[in-house]
């Protein structure tokens, strides 16, 4: 049993919570909390210090305007580089990925600075909007296939320094015509499976879980979220069936 | 139909009227929507010459627009007949044949706006009164931003001149949509809704709230307009501070700040408050919400919630633990293909009873009442569901197609 709370950041839930994301920060403590693991939520609401020694660290989906309001904050504070550096756990969904990144669109375009902890760079889509259900077959080891939805306006493309998640099943995902989703560089998972994509992988969660942990968790009840998840693909299977014909 | 309509548009009402009626008797539905294509197809710009003379009052925004649409609609009832889309038959074909349908010129007609189509029905109908209750996240799959819809809402009201804005106060986003209206009659609901408008609409910094509800921009001048009439507890209180009680039928919070929207609607057509109050007070069900029914000796109370704001009222509404509460989740294209906002919603608050889960996304709601620690159960279909309940009396709260299955569904059991 560890000595210590595991405490999870969740950033900016009123700029970057636009689709349920505060939900991964419950599924994360709830999943420690069942195994008799100690773990609070530390909610930072804009303008809040954000504190450098947290586990691990959330940032959800948000409309433009929030979003870039977001990326300058936590620019400013520096407070999630130095998180980082300490080597903490940061998992970003949707405006996550793009304010991780080195730069993402503004609402007119023109490119926004962004963290720079992604060697990520997002620029605005040309096509449609990507709305709908997102399946990738994950690029990293124990995860079972990812399941989630999407609903995004961007493209972004990876650069060397990250390797991608996972490989688009079904969606659309960053959106460069290379299949890739998501991007994973260290403790840093960012995905265009946005709201509480935690909530239908549980086995996502337990890998970061995991590296905080630093050892492997006990197993848990999950078959009401397996129902949930063979829905979900059942639901894809039939409407590619149709749309195949 | 008023005669003075040119022939095109009458021989269009007629038509689509006529399409309508036979659609609602074969059973295709209320019919509104098909007549009003055939209407829309034989004249585009029947609208505008259907409401011609017509004193108009529309009712927009994410939550209440059937429930306010109803309450002002007997407010203005207790002067003589009302116009009204009752049925929230609220995109353009419905407006069209809601008129078509109407009779004497005289009678106001209050029609319930779909908050896309307000820029187009404000410029069309030339309202004397639009009513903007809320904004708030909902279809996130669809509408993407909701800040959308309020920069929409002000240059379509900017460009309306004529007409008295009715604007909720206390949401940030609607202060924001009524910024540039000629004359604004500003209504403190006390809405708790805050999650939407952290970040100011007009300069994108952060918004900040005191304790008494008072909110301001930290930046620009973007702040809470003094009200001219305001929800306090069960009473309204009137710009000289006069009180006036509520005595509504319909239960929460939610319901009071529609009837306090709707009395400053009324009054800006010219009714008193206090008479505006009193004939709500007759509103006891507005189409199917809150109504009672049985089912093999179940009384069944269904609450319709249709996006967290919603959710966070309805939870209040339920009856407290331990008694066991049935939910109905859907993600069809009404609902929103998108559930994750069933995150948003502080499910937690139903701790200490049964939660029966259903509707088509019920193993979505059994998942995330697991994570909120709360006793559930997933059944299937809506009369088992009830069943399941095990109870006699029990409240049913669905989003909105879920709604209407259950409402279906239980009638015939």
């Amino acid at each position: 049993m560890r000595d210590r709370r595991v405490s999870i950041a969740l950033l900016y839930p009123e700029l970057l919570g636009t689709y349920g994301d505060g939900g991964n920060a419950v599924v994360l403590a709830e999943r420690l909390r069942w195994r008799d693991i100690d773990a609070d939520v530390i909610t930072l609401g804009a303008g809040a210090t954000v504190p450098t020694s947290c586990d691990v660290y959330l940032m959800g989906g948000g409309e433009d305007g929030p979003q870039a309001l977001a990326a300058r904050e936590l620019s400013e504070s520096g407070a999630l580089h130095k998180a980082v550096d300490n080597g903490a756990v940061v998992f970003g969904t949707c405006a996550g990925i793009q304010v991780l990144g080195t730069e993402f669109a503004n609402p007119d375009g023109t490119p926004h600075p962004g963290l720079g902890l992604l060697d990520v760079r997002t620029v605005r889509g040309t096509g449609k909007r990507a709305v709908g259900e997102l399946v990738s077959e994950p690029l990293v080891d124990g995860v079972p296939t990812l399941t989630g939805y999407e609903n995004h306006g961007a493209v972004t493309h990876l650069g060397p320094g990250v390797r991608p998640l996972g490989r688009v099943v079904h969606g659309l995902g960053n959106g460069g015509g290379d299949a890739s989703e998501g991007a994973v560089a260290g403790r840093i998972v960012a995905t265009y499976m946005h709201g509480p994509a935690l909530a239908r992988n549980p086995a996502l969660a337990d890998l970061l879980l995991s590296w905080v942990v630093g050892s492997e968790l006990a197993p848990l009840d999950d078959a009401e979220v397996a129902d949930l998840r063979a829905e979900r693909l059942r639901f894809i299977r039939r409407r590619r069936w149709r749309r195949d014909r | 139909m008023p005669s003075a309509l040119p022939l095109r548009t009458r021989l269009a009402a007629g038509a689509g009227l006529a399409v309508s009626e036979l659609s609602r008797r074969v059973g295709a539905g209320e019919g509104s929507v098909i007549g009003g294509r055939v209407l829309l197809a034989m004249d585009g710009g029947a609208l505008a010459r259907l409401a011609a003379g017509r004193t108009i009052a529309l009712v927009s925004g994410t939550n209440g627009k059937t429930t306010t649409t109803r309450m002002l609609a007997a407010a203005l009832e207790t002067r003589g007949p009302v116009v009204t889309n009752s049925t929230g038959a609220n995109l353009m074909t419905g407006l069209v044949t809601t008129l078509a349908k109407a009779g004497g010129q005289d009678a106001p007609a209050v029609l319930e706006v779909d908050e896309g189509l307000l820029p187009k029905a404000v410029a069309g109908l030339q309202p004397s009164v639009v009513l903007l209750l809320n904004l708030s996240r909902d279809q996130l799959d669809r509408i993407g931003e909701v800040r959308i819809h309020a920069q929409r809402w002000r240059a379509a009201l900017e460009g309306a001149p004529s007409t008295t804005v009715v604007a909720n106060a206390d949401d940030p986003l609607v202060v924001w949509a009524a910024g540039l209206a000629s004359r604004v009659s500003w209504v403190a609901t006390g809405q708790r809704w805050r999650l939407d408008a952290y970040s100011c609409p007009n300069c994108g910094e952060q918004i900040e709230w005191d304790d008494s509800g008072h909110w301001a921009c930290t930046n620009c001048s973007l702040a809470r307009p003094s009200p001219h009439l305001a929800l306090d507890g069960d009473d309204v209180v009137l710009a000289d501070d006069r009180r006036l009680g509520l005595a509504l039928q319909l239960p929460g919070w939610a319901n009071r700040a529609n009837a306090v929207m709707a009395a400053a609607g009324a009054e800006a057509v010219g009714v008193h408050v206090a008479d505006a109050l009193a004939g709500m007070g007759v509103v006891a069900h507005v189409a199917g919400r809150y109504q009672v029914v049985s089912v093999g000796g179940a009384r069944v109370r269904l609450l319709l919630a249709k996006n967290p704001a919603g959710w966070a009222e309805a939870l209040d509404l339920i009856r407290p633990a331990p008694m066991p509460v049935v939910v109905g989740i859907n993600a069809r294209i009404p609902d929103g293909r998108d559930p994750s906002w069933l995150w948003d919603v502080p499910f937690e608050r139903l701790r200490g009873r049964l939660v029966i889960a259903t509707g088509d996304r019920g193993r979505d709601l059994a998942v995330r009442l697991r994570y909120a620690e709360v006793e559930h159960r997933f059944v299937e279909g809506y009369v088992d569901a009830v069943r399941a309940a095990g109870v006699s009396d029990l409240d049913l709260a669905a989003n909105y197609t879920s709604f209407q299955d259950a409402r279906r569904e239980l009638a015939r059991a």
